[in-house]
């Protein structure tokens, strides 16, 4: 049963990034103009067809679209992801240095956002009704409705301008090449997506803790002494953890996205911003890798999110 | 069911709520923003220059100030909800038609046209929205149409979701049974006794997507994609803002201000819906 289920929604998941092979394949294939003019731009002109057909044939672009799918797909599949022709690197050392970027500030950004979110939830539900529950609500509404990108961009203003601090503006640090630089470099954006994960991590935390304050069992802990701190952790938000990991999983995933304008702001060489710089340049192989990339991290992490659920809740089967 | 008890209205529940009618009066508030900017009733024209009263604060004859160019902030701000409503309307009335034909038709049809349904809205759900977005705008152009056909794309997928859910619980109900064992044609099923069953879902839908479409319009727009100068948009002016927030307060605010207002609105009235609709949640 078990291993059945595993191996059903392992099946899927293939099914799933399949189809979005094709789909992100057919959507780069209709942008008009090609790598050709995506490099040389309005020099374009000036190049005669045989000229044009042997740049075609340079990058890779002269065979059927069945053929350079298959070409794609095959290396692909190989662990050679392209080569991107403005940056001279192949894709696989590009994305080798972004993604851990990306992944970080991913990570770090979902740490804060459900530390937020599950801290301002509990606020908000111990007194519904209340002006506590209020103020968090409305931080939730209002950390839903703020746009990241004006959230980043008032940080940058304020902090740049007023205390002459931004450490974005310098080189990208690793945090193996320097640790601290590192965080300060990564502080400021994590909060603008922690912010973002914080309001949905929020409701469900609120909803889900005034749907099993009423539960039978919690009447009963709170029957028998058990300290009211105690129930609420161990009693009501235990048995809350399940729509809000499942919540946050979901979130984890948007937080991709959210990522390509917070890098762009921020100046951070992830994988949002490679993907941006790469659409821009109608690189083909670097956006259909990355993207897939970007894809096969998020259907991942919606099963690890599903087989997390199934551990926590017993129940479930 | 013997004595027929006359149901009060959504209208009524909604009405009990406060944040429902803070949203309402919010959303009015910025179609009627955009009103006025679609009859061109701004105070200045919102792309004219005027290089003597560059970065003006704001004042009795510039209200929300002015940019680096002199133009009227408050009049751009004006036009770029209008633009912002345009295409978040637009694009979610195609997610919308499309998204609840294509769910409640594999809901009720099932077999394969659903799985292919199913399918293919599980691919679109596995980008994250802007970047698909982000793709589609730059594969079609700029123009407000592209940019409503590209985040109809990105939100089809959840109507698919709303309708198709309901649908299946729905078609095992006795009297769409009954219906269907009485001979009534699929299509007359279709519309009198399965849709209003998923309306509710679907409404609601409804007004959170306008909100997360006039975020994704926003984004798209910041990333210099969509709108494109010298027209205004919310998200083409913070991303201009950028440079000169610290300087000039102004430019930043009143745009993000905008924003912030039609999105809080829309998911207040999103909520409000959610809560009159649904039998269950009204006395809550």
């Amino acid at each position: 049963m078990k291993t059945n289920f595993f191996f059903s929604k392992l099946l899927s998941v293939l099914l799933t990034l399949f189809g979005i092979s094709i789909f992100v394949f057919v959507v780069l294939r209709v942008i008009p103009g090609d790598t050709i003019t995506g490099t040389l731009g309005t020099d374009t002109g000036v190049l005669s067809p045989e000229q044009i057909d042997v740049l075609k044939q340079y990058y890779g672009i002269d065979k059927s679209l069945f053929g350079q799918y298959t070409s794609w797909m095959g290396s692909f599949l190989k662990g050679d992801l392209g080569f991107s022709y403005t940056t001279g690197l192949s894709v696989a050392k590009l994305t080798q240095s972004s993604l851990a970027v990306t992944v970080e500030l991913a990570i770090l950004g979902t740490v804060l956002g459900v530390i937020m979110g599950i801290a301002v939830g509990m606020f908000s539900a111990r007194k519904p009704g209340s002006v506590r529950d209020f103020a968090g609500q409305l931080f939730g509404l209002l950390a839903l409705a703020i746009p990241g990108f004006v959230l980043s961009t008032t940080l940058v203003a304020v902090m740049a301008n007023k205390f002459h601090y931004f450490p974005n503006g310098l080189e990208y640090m690793t945090p193996w090449r320097n640790p601290w630089m590192n965080f300060q470099q990564m502080m400021f954006p994590a909060l603008v997506l922690g912010i973002a994960v914080a309001a949905p991590v929020m409701r469900t935390t609120r909803s889900a803790l005034l749907e099993t304050v009423d539960k039978d069992f919690v009447r009963t802990a709170h029957g028998k002494g058990v300290p009211a701190r105690r129930v609420q952790f161990k009693h009501v938000l235990r048995n809350s953890l399940i729509p809000i990991v499942t919540m946050t999983g979901i979130q984890f995933g948007y937080l991709l996205g959210g990522a390509v304008i917070v890098e762009k702001i921020f100046a951070l060489p992830g994988m949002g911003r490679q993907v941006l710089d790469a659409i821009n340049h109608r690189e083909y192989a670097t956006v259909q890798s990355s993207v897939m990339i970007f894809a096969i991290l998020f259907v991942t992490i919606n099963l690890v999110t599903d087989l997390i659920y199934r551990r926590i809740d017993p129940r479930i089967k | 069911m013997t004595t027929r008890v006359k149901e009060k209205s959504w209208l009524h529940y909604y009405l009990r709520s406060t944040s429902g009618v803070i949203g309402a009066i919010l959303v009015f508030l910025m179609v009627l923003l955009s009103l006025i900017a679609a009859f061109k009733l701004f105070p200045h024209d919102p792309v004219a220059q005027d290089i003597e009263n560059t970065l003006k604060g704001p004042s009795g004859k510039y209200w929300f100030g002015t940019d680096q160019f002199g133009r009227d902030i408050f009049s751009r701000c004006l036009d770029g909800m209008r633009r912002s409503m345009i295409v978040s309307i637009f694009s979610v009335a195609i997610a919308t038609i499309v998204g609840v034909t294509l769910g409640i038709l594999g809901g009720y049809f099932g077999r394969w046209f659903d799985s292919v349904v199913v399918r293919m809205s599980d691919v679109i759900f596995a980008f994250p929205a802007i970047l698909l977005a982000l793709a589609i705008v730059n594969s079609l152009g700029n123009s407000w149409i592209d940019t409503s056909l590209a985040i109809a794309v990105v939100y089809t997928p959840i109507f698919i979701r709303v309708a198709r859910g309901p649908v299946l619980s729905t078609k095992e109900m006795d009297y769409v049974k009954s219906a269907r064992i009485l001979g009534f044609s699929s299509p007359r099923i279709l519309v009198s006794h399965i849709l209003p069953n998923v309306l509710a879902p679907i409404v609601v839908q409804i007004a959170l997507s306008l909100s997360w479409a006039i975020l994704t319009e926003s984004g798209l727009s910041f990333l210099g994609l969509g709108t494109q100068p010298p027209n205004a948009s919310l998200g083409l002016m913070v991303s201009d803002a950028q440079a000169l927030a610290a300087f000039a307060w102004w430019t930043l605010a009143f745009p993000s201000l905008f924003i912030t207002i039609a999105v809080v609105g829309l998911n207040l009235v999103g909520d409000g819906l959610r809560d009159s609709l649904d039998p269950a949640r009204r006395n809550s």
